[in-house]
């Protein structure tokens, strides 16, 4: 029977995998919970080019520095992208740059570590984007239908970052035994922050049911955590590096590796705002607003100016 | 000269999920004919969930002239492809 009901309409989308558009009605708390996801998404693009760009201008080589510089860019790009998907649910770019600047709204806590040698960027490429791209491709068939879009698109330019990272820390390892030593040493620091960039454990993860129920999600955290880990576990063993966890084993009745206990009290401590560059990187952020602040300003007062000299 | 119906660019979403694509334009007076004109002109046979109707004055392009300096800083950039980088075989799922 023909339903006007809107919820009903909405819940029957959710069961036969129908996207929401913009202009569809959905429960506020969706609304909320979709905002708050990509707008931090956005954030974390932004925030993420960061600790990479720290190394553009030392790359060692054009070929690196061009790759570096690619990467970077994409980012800016993939930021852009995310913050107009969440523009199509009624907040607006100025808003979600304000929680992000006043630190109300978070980004991803990786971002808060700091890049100590050119090996990191190898680490982040082959870790910290691996990490990245197994939550995002689940989140290609997520419900909304402008998030989704947004993450086909990004799934397919970045398919270059991961291989990039490897092949740094695959050129290092079969350099000099320093670089090695280097490559081990990126491994050692970027490890455990990238298995927590999937999120708390199950448990602990306050929105994981709903976001699953409203198709947000579709793989809990410890599902992707899991995924990922297996996938390492093999592909350091090319490296030939070892991944720092003592219990990290293959478990054949599982047919999943085992792995060491993460430490939560650091997550917990770093999203509060106590991680080794919290305070760098927002500052960071806030400046490059403030002395952009004069562009802006200056494209309008030109816009406005044209305008007027063309209505004469 | 009698004033004429302004011309109105029609994009249609073909499958719910994908993107709304151009399809073509039309005449009407105002909006919602628009909407209900590129209805029976373009969704005849079920190509649409969805349609956008966007006043062709309001549509800014690019000049295609200038289309070889806008688009050639990209050609030479082979390293924002995944096929740019060299792995051994045995790495698999990346």
């Amino acid at each position: 029977m023909h339903t006007t009901d809107p919820q009903k309409i909405f819940d029957d989308k959710m069961v036969n995998e129908m996207r929401i558009e913009p202009k569809d009605w959905m429960p506020e708390e969706y609304r909320k919970t979709l905002i708050r996801q990509i707008s931090q998404h956005a954030h974390s693009e932004i925030v993420g080019m960061l600790p990479e760009a720290n190394w553009i201008t030392r790359a060692p080589s054009l070929r690196r520095k061009v790759t570096l510089l690619a990467k970077v860019q994409d980012e800016a790009g993939h930021g852009l992208y995310l913050y107009a998907a969440a523009e199509t649910l009624g907040i607006s770019r100025d808003e979600m740059i304000q929680q992000l600047l006043t630190g109300k709204a978070k980004y991803s806590s990786i971002f808060n570590y700091p890049t100590l040698t050119w090996a990191d960027m190898g680490a982040i490429g082959w870790l910290v984007d691996g990490a990245a791209i197994m939550n995002q491709v689940p989140l290609c068939r997520t419900s909304y239908g402008p998030y989704s879009r947004a993450m086909i698109r990004i799934c397919r330019e970045e398919s270059f970052h991961q291989r990039q990272g490897y092949e740094i820390l695959l050129t290092l390892c079969r350099g000099s035994r320093e670089q090695k030593e280097m490559a081990q040493d990126a491994l050692n620091r970027w490890w455990w922050p990238s298995l927590m960039m999937f999120g708390p454990p199950d448990e602990a993860s306050p929105h994981t049911a709903q976001s699953m129920q409203w198709k947000i999600k579709r793989f809990s955290n410890d599902e992707l955590r899991q995924k990922f880990v297996d996938v390492c576990a093999e592909q350091a063993g090319v490296l030939g590096l070892k991944i720092p966890d003592e219990k990290l084993k293959w478990n054949e009745e599982r047919k999943h590796y085992d792995f060491g206990e993460i430490n939560w009290d650091e997550f917990r401590n770093v999203v509060k705002g106590n991680g080794p560059c919290n305070k760098q990187r927002l500052a960071d952020r806030v400046s490059a607003h403030e002395n952009g602040e004069w562009v802006r300003e200056a494209v309008l007062a030109h816009a406005e100016k044209k305008k007027q000299r063309s209505a004469t | 000269m009698k004033p004429e119906e302004p011309l109105w660019e029609i994009f249609i979403r073909s499958r719910q999920g994908l993107d709304h694509k151009h399809v073509g334009s039309l005449h009407a007076a105002d909006a919602k004919t628009a909407i209900e004109n590129a209805r029976d002109v373009y969704t005849r046979r079920m190509e649409g969930v969805s349609i956008w109707a966007v006043e062709s004055k309001y549509i800014h392009a690019s000049n295609p002239d200038e289309a070889a300096s806008l688009y050639d800083p990209a050609n030479d950039k082979i390293y924002r492809h995944p096929t740019f980088y060299h792995l051994p075989d045995e790495v698999k799922h990346m």
